[in-house]
């Protein structure tokens, strides 16, 4: 398939440069992983890097974003130093969340970050109530909600589709369609695959779009944030995407065809945009190198700053169980 | 109905509706939301009114949707506001543990301290009016075994009306158990009742021979067991636990070190009680000075039942006090 959105070189290169920012990382994390420098659950985006870039993009710093614990992308596109979340990965004081969260919790203040959530549909009714504090202080913010399709299936999904569309709430609902709930094909745990269909009996608009393609995730991603904003209310937008690696680094991956998987890699997002932008003559190989050597530089520049960390002394361990403010 | 003493008489209903009120006013950014609190007033009446005086934005009335509206609260209170979440019965709350649990308390450990939660949950709690196996268990000790939350059960008519401003100034999430038999007590409350310490249990009734310690729905029960040991001629104090999470060792403690004994009454099932986290307490910290063992009196470990009967010999009573403390004091009845 023959990507056919417009695209200007100045965009195609910033949207190539944050996919490859993502899976370089990543990439290192699993060299990290197998060092056992990370431990604990790792859940991979490799494949699904279009979805974040492609969304994040159209968000304004005052703007929220929730997401899964498949989060290292959204993280990174939303503008959170690679340093502090490489720390995080690591454990360190200096991770994004002080080494307590990990690579499922990430969270970033600065950057209206909630998350990191590693219950599968527990950010959705997080998220609508950030959508209806900026609700009820006349905030103009849209709340982006990113979630798998295995939380389609869980009650959480539906109370807040519900609840988000009953008091016209203004949040993006981001389904990341990747196919497989862990090892649980979409098909074999939902009667109705057609998860817009399935979102727009809330009376909300809904549509799908191909989550590989970066320039077409932004295009729609670009629309339905601009509906949110312009509405107030609430707009679902599925990216039918793909995991290329296994659900955790736990899992043998039993339940997926390989030549499936070998026909999605032929539609990876990084290749897919970069053979375009080379054919609209956007792209060459020097400045494909050049990226490469940028991006290698900034994670090597990150695992230093990760490795360097330090370890939280034991005796804070239960600091933050309650908030450090006195109570009036 | 005001009288000369500068008192006025009210009902725990009342006082709780007069806090809501009271922080309503105060505070533009604290809004109620839960089942039916608007036009009918809440399942058990305290919201009554509350709609017509600060309109529908601020009382809202959800869809049946547990986890949706308590997580809602979380993220509206991330969002800036002070939301007040009513969940008509802690039995139906179990629809909303993952927020409460997975989310609320665990929020600002996990995220290394950037996002504190001030959202209180109310929920009714507790037996007596036989309403069965799903609307009458006390659950509380669930969620007083989770660090990041603290929790209240107001006891008394000061309690109702004066634990929830300092709820609502508490930066982390606090979830208030109203116990469903005490919404009807009636009683004298000082006119300008105001906030109370929610950090400390109370002396409800001073007493050498026995400390009887309780909480909620209990406490009345246990006051009466008091007076009926009184009339035999053992002087009982009364411990009104207040806060179930952080628990307020010390005053439980003092109590225990002067009397040397001691009953708890919970009504929750004795198998991993709060009543067992308070007989370990006393254990680990006062048991040479203890001359018996802390009895407990609990419910019996039965789903509620319905017939009026059963329900009542499966709940604690005054009379089960009464008899845990002459054992303790070896006596017999």
């Amino acid at each position: 398939m023959t990507i056919t959105h417009e695209v200007d070189r100045d965009t195609g290169l910033a949207l190539l440069h944050e996919m490859l920012r993502i899976r370089r990382f990543e990439e290192r994390c699993v060299e990290l992983y197998s060092a056992a420098e990370i431990r604990g659950f790792l859940h991979l985006y490799i494949g699904e890097e279009a979805v974040a870039v492609g969304v994040i993009r159209h968000l304004d710093p005052e703007d929220a974003v929730v997401a899964t614990y498949r989060e290292h992308g959204h993280a990174l596109a939303r503008g959170v130093p690679m340093d502090a979340v490489m720390a995080e990965m690591l454990g360190k004081v200096e991770g994004v969340s002080r080494g307590r969260g990990g690579s499922m919790h990430l969270f970033h203040a600065p950057s209206r970050l909630y998350g990191g959530n590693a219950i599968v549909g527990g950010g959705l009714p997080l998220a609508v109530g950030l959508a209806l504090a900026d609700s009820m202080q006349g905030r103009d913010r849209v709340t982006a909600c990113f979630f798998g399709e295995g939380a389609v299936a869980e009650g959480e999904f539906h109370e807040s589709m519900n609840l988000a569309a009953l008091w016209h709430l203004p949040v993006l609902f981001l389904c990341e369609n990747n196919l497989y709930a862990m090892g649980t094909a979409l098909a074999r745990s939902e009667s109705e695959t057609n998860l817009a269909i399935k979102a727009s009996a809330y009376e909300m608009p809904a549509w799908s779009v191909d989550g590989m393609d970066v320039l077409a995730v932004s295009e729609a991603a670009a629309r339905a944030v601009g509906l949110v904003r312009d509405s107030g209310g609430p707009v679902f937008l599925e990216a039918r995407t793909y995991r290329f690696r296994a659900h955790s680094m736990y899992d043998p991956d039993r339940y997926r065809d390989k030549a499936e998987v070998e026909r999605w890699r032929e539609r990876d997002p990084l290749t897919l945009l970069a053979d375009r932008l080379r054919a609209d003559g956007l792209l060459s190989d020097q400045d494909q190198t050049r990226d490469d050597a940028e991006v290698a530089a900034e994670v090597d520049a990150a695992v230093a700053y990760a490795q360097a960390g330090t370890d939280e002394p034991v005796e804070e361990l239960t600091r933050f169980v309650h908030s450090e403010a006195v109570r009036p | 109905m005001t009288t000369s003493t500068g008192t006025v008489t009210t009902t725990y209903r009342e006082a709780l509706r007069a806090a809501l009120r009271e922080a309503m006013q105060r505070d533009e950014r604290v809004f109620l939301m839960g089942e039916d609190v608007g036009p009918y007033g809440g399942a058990f009446g305290v919201s009554l009114g509350l709609l017509e005086e600060f309109g529908p934005e601020r009382v809202r009335d959800t869809p049946l949707s547990e986890s949706a509206f308590v997580g809602a609260g979380i993220g509206a209170a991330l969002g800036g506001m002070r939301p007040i979440v009513e969940v008509m019965t802690v039995n139906f709350s179990m629809l909303a543990m993952d927020q409460l649990v997975n989310t609320a308390a665990a929020l600002l450990h996990m995220s290394g301290g950037q996002f504190p939660v001030p959202l209180v949950v109310r929920m009714t709690t507790g037996a007596g009016r036989q309403l069965a196996a799903q609307h009458s268990h006390s659950l509380e000790n669930w969620y007083a075994h989770v660090p990041g939350l603290r929790v209240l059960a107001p006891a008394t008519l000061a309690d109702a009306r004066g634990m929830l401003w300092p709820a609502l100034q508490d930066p982390d999430p606090v979830i208030m158990f109203e116990h469903g038999s005490l919404y009807n007590l009636a009683g004298e409350l000082a006119e300008d009742a105001g906030p109370v310490d929610i950090d400390r249990a109370a002396v409800r009734r001073e007493g050498a021979d026995v400390t009887l310690v309780t909480y909620g729905g209990s406490l009345g029960k246990t006051l009466e067991a008091a007076d009926a040991l009184a009339a035999e001629g053992v002087d009982a104090e009364v411990v009104d636990l207040r806060t179930l999470r952080p628990l307020d060792d010390a005053t439980v403690l003092a109590s225990v070190r002067r009397t040397h004994r001691a009953v708890v009454v919970d009504e929750g099932w004795r198998t991993g009680s709060l009543a067992a986290e308070v007989s370990a307490r006393i254990t680990e910290q006062a048991f040479y000075e203890l001359d018996a063992p802390v009895a407990r009196v609990c419910s019996v470990e039965v789903p509620m039942p319905y017939a009026r009967h059963l329900e009542l010999a499966a709940l604690p009573s005054s009379e089960r006090v009464v008899a845990a403390a002459r054992e303790v004091l070896g006596r017999r009845g």
